[in-house]
């Protein structure tokens, strides 16, 4: 593990450059069984030749029931005076209901750690203000303005443990095992365009919303300056946070239904939206202008994890699909599990401790969301044409 | 352990799969003391594996192959009980790789020689930029159906895509699914895409390739690896004379010829 450039990556390594790919990993269970840490760690570090050891982390959703009406903040800070500085701040426009330090183990021969810190916290009430509105700016604000200081995951009964290392030490280090999660989404770093640092591991997050990503976002300018015109600020110096920011712009603040965000993000070619009967050609044509700032450009594969207002795990790939995605479902059709590389499902086979089988494993279309909905269970499976099952009224002249 | 002439080697000793770098060595140890037939058991995701062995060789696997399985591959023969992942073939130059599985994307990239025989359906970009020159000549056979950009730069080798299902109770139908995605044969310059299907593949086609009819000659050609294939996965023959045959050529052998030297093409 690299022990610095915590909260802040220094200006001589931002253009730093190495080459190859991520891994990718994450589950959910239907009926919402919290499961601890150990699954996802083996499909995870079974993809070791996807990473170099410049950064992997973990979402957990459902981690904190007995707090799952504040929002956790998990920090990472450089000393304590920038620890007292954010914690002050956050006192000044809101509650703290409990706030504690991210259990970790820490190697012995590591002098100057970073303090991992989780506080649980409730904004002001404000009329004209939405409490994640204020989260929100809060977490941007601490991100931007505060020298020691980085957010890694903001939303709520959920949190994101991530750092600059292997797969296995990140895990060690925050004990991913002893968590008990419902959803879990893993990733394992190769940075390629960017540099590795500790705010520059995956996963991403922004509220509840979190992405896994392998691949690189060719479109990132693009899509930076159009999230920049909604008051995102993009601090992180990785193409993948946008990709966040976009689900939680689209899905959240928009409140459009997954699988037509999904469509915005990777649009099929307008040669492919000319066959289409008519309705489906408009409403095609429609999104893609409507959202064209918004569709990622390069290659992707990515795993989101959204909470509001039902945890949904979702698979999206590029349209060409320059990067791998598989899909499985466990025998019960209670778990759907995803990953760059199906050894992530073969090697918890090798388990003899875990009774493990799968039903089917299969490889979804290229630009076609899987979508798998806590309780609902598999909605889309990613074998569909844009829009089939979802019923169009078209309103006015076209 | 040894059976059979087999000799045996466990990839994950104590349910702990060794690294990529440490099979390719005991294989390589097996190889050294002349063995010829190679049993992996418990495969996980290793990368690399029988990365350019040559000679007559066999080697099986048991368990899920990771990417680039017989990259540089130069003679020997490997079957694999199961799926495989992305890259199977990469650039190989002769012997055979039986998937009883599906395949994963970028299956057979660049290779120049060999067969390549996948029971069911395949991913991505499929034998891209095959080639073959004298006596090299490479061909992938698959069971199932492709996804986009099959045989994209094709410069020469043959493809065959039979478009049928195996079902887990091992009947064999024809597979609901359109036998190809878009982008069929972008850039294909030289060598045969051969579809079994009545799909109309004009709308599928990539730039450069054309659709043909089926010839007695371009038949008798493939049916030697058609034979061949059904008798490996135990596929009635007859069966696959049902539906016609189409072929994907090239218009041209230098299809972007006109982007460098003006309208020649």
């Amino acid at each position: 593990m690299y022990w610095k450039n915590y909260t802040s990556l220094p200006k001589q390594f931002r253009n730093e450059r190495v080459f190859d790919g991520c891994g990718i990993s994450g589950y959910m269970n239907i009926d919402g069984k919290r499961e601890n840490g150990k699954k996802i760690i083996d499909m995870i570090t079974i993809l070791n030749d996807r990473e170099n050891g410049l950064g992997a982390g973990f979402a957990a959703y459902g981690i904190y029931p007995e707090h799952h009406d504040c929002y956790a903040l998990h920090f990472l800070f450089d000393d304590e005076p920038s620890k007292s500085n954010v914690l002050d701040y956050l006192m000044d426009v809101g509650f703290i209901v409990q706030s504690e330090a991210i259990p970790t183990k820490i190697p012995p021969n590591v002098d100057n750690p970073p303090i991992t810190w989780r506080t649980f916290f409730h904004p002001q009430e404000k009329k004209n203000l939405s409490e994640d509105e204020q989260v929100l700016q809060i977490v941007m604000n601490i991100n931007e303005n505060f020298e020691g200081a980085f957010v890694m995951s903001s939303g709520k009964n959920m949190g994101v443990f991530k750092g600059n290392g292997w797969s296995h030490e990140i895990a060690e280090f925050y004990k991913i095992q002893e968590y008990k999660a419902n959803m879990w989404l893993a990733h394992s770093r190769f940075p390629t365009n960017t540099p590795g640092w500790w705010g520059g591991a995956h996963p991403f997050n922004l509220l509840n919303t979190c992405v896994v990503h392998n691949g690189e976002i060719t479109s990132y300018g693009t899509n930076k300056r159009y999230l920049e015109s909604f008051g995102y600020k993009c601090t992180l110096h990785t193409d993948t946070e946008v990709i966040a920011y976009l689900f939680d712009l689209l899905c959240r603040k928009h409140e459009m239904p997954i699988e037509i965000s999904s469509i915005a993000l990777a649009p099929p070619l307008f040669k492919e939206i000319e066959r289409f009967e008519k309705n489906y050609k408009i409403a095609l044509k429609n999104i893609r202008a409507t959202y064209r700032s918004a569709m990622l450009n390069g290659p992707f594969s990515i795993v989101v994890g959204l909470a509001n207002p039902i945890p949904t795990m979702i698979g999206l790939t590029d349209r060409k699909k320059l990067r791998p995605l598989v899909i499985g479902v466990s025998e019960d059709d209670n778990t759907i599990y995803m990953s760059s590389e199906e050894a992530s499902f073969r090697r918890l086979m090798l388990d003899p401790n875990i009774n493990f089988a799968l039903k089917e494993v299969w490889h979804p279309k290229s630009g076609t969301a899987i979508v798998a909905t806590m309780g609902r269970g598999l909605s889309r499976n990613g074998l569909e044409k844009p829009l089939e099952k979802i019923e169009l009224t078209i309103e006015g002249d076209n | 352990m040894i059976e059979n002439n087999i000799v045996k080697i466990n990839a994950a000793p104590n349910n702990r799969p060794l690294s990529y770098k440490k099979l390719n060595k005991q294989i390589h140890n097996m190889i050294n003391f002349k063995h010829k037939k190679i049993l992996l058991d418990d495969v996980c995701g290793q990368r690399f594996i029988a990365a350019s062995l040559q000679g007559n060789l066999e080697i099986e696997i048991n368990g899920l192959p990771g990417n680039d399985l017989g990259i540089f591959l130069d003679g020997p023969k490997i079957v694999i009980n199961g799926n495989c992942e992305d890259q199977a073939g990469n650039t190989m130059n002769d012997g055979e790789i039986i998937v009883h599985g599906e395949g994963g994307d970028v299956i057979g990239l660049s290779a120049r020689g060999g067969k390549i025989y996948i029971k069911k359906d395949v991913g991505y970009r499929v034998g891209i930029h095959i080639k073959e020159y004298e006596n090299k000549f490479p061909v992938i056979v698959i069971g199932g159906t492709t996804k986009d950009f099959l045989g994209e730069y094709m410069a020469g080798g043959l493809i065959i895509v039979l478009g049928l299902k195996f079902l887990p109770d091992g009947k064999i139908i024809e597979n609901p699914h359109t036998i190809c995605g878009d982008e069929l044969g972008t850039g294909i310059h030289r060598g045969k895409i051969i579809l079994r299907t009545e799909e109309d593949l004009e709308d599928k086609l990539g730039i450069g390739a054309k659709v043909d009819k089926m010839t007695s000659e371009t038949e008798k050609e493939i049916r030697p690896y058609i034979e061949e294939f059904c008798q490996t996965f135990e596929i009635p023959l007859e069966m696959l004379f049902e539906k016609p045959f189409k072929v994907i050529k090239p218009i041209s052998k230098r299809p972007f010829g006109g982007n460098y030297i003006g309208t020649i093409i």
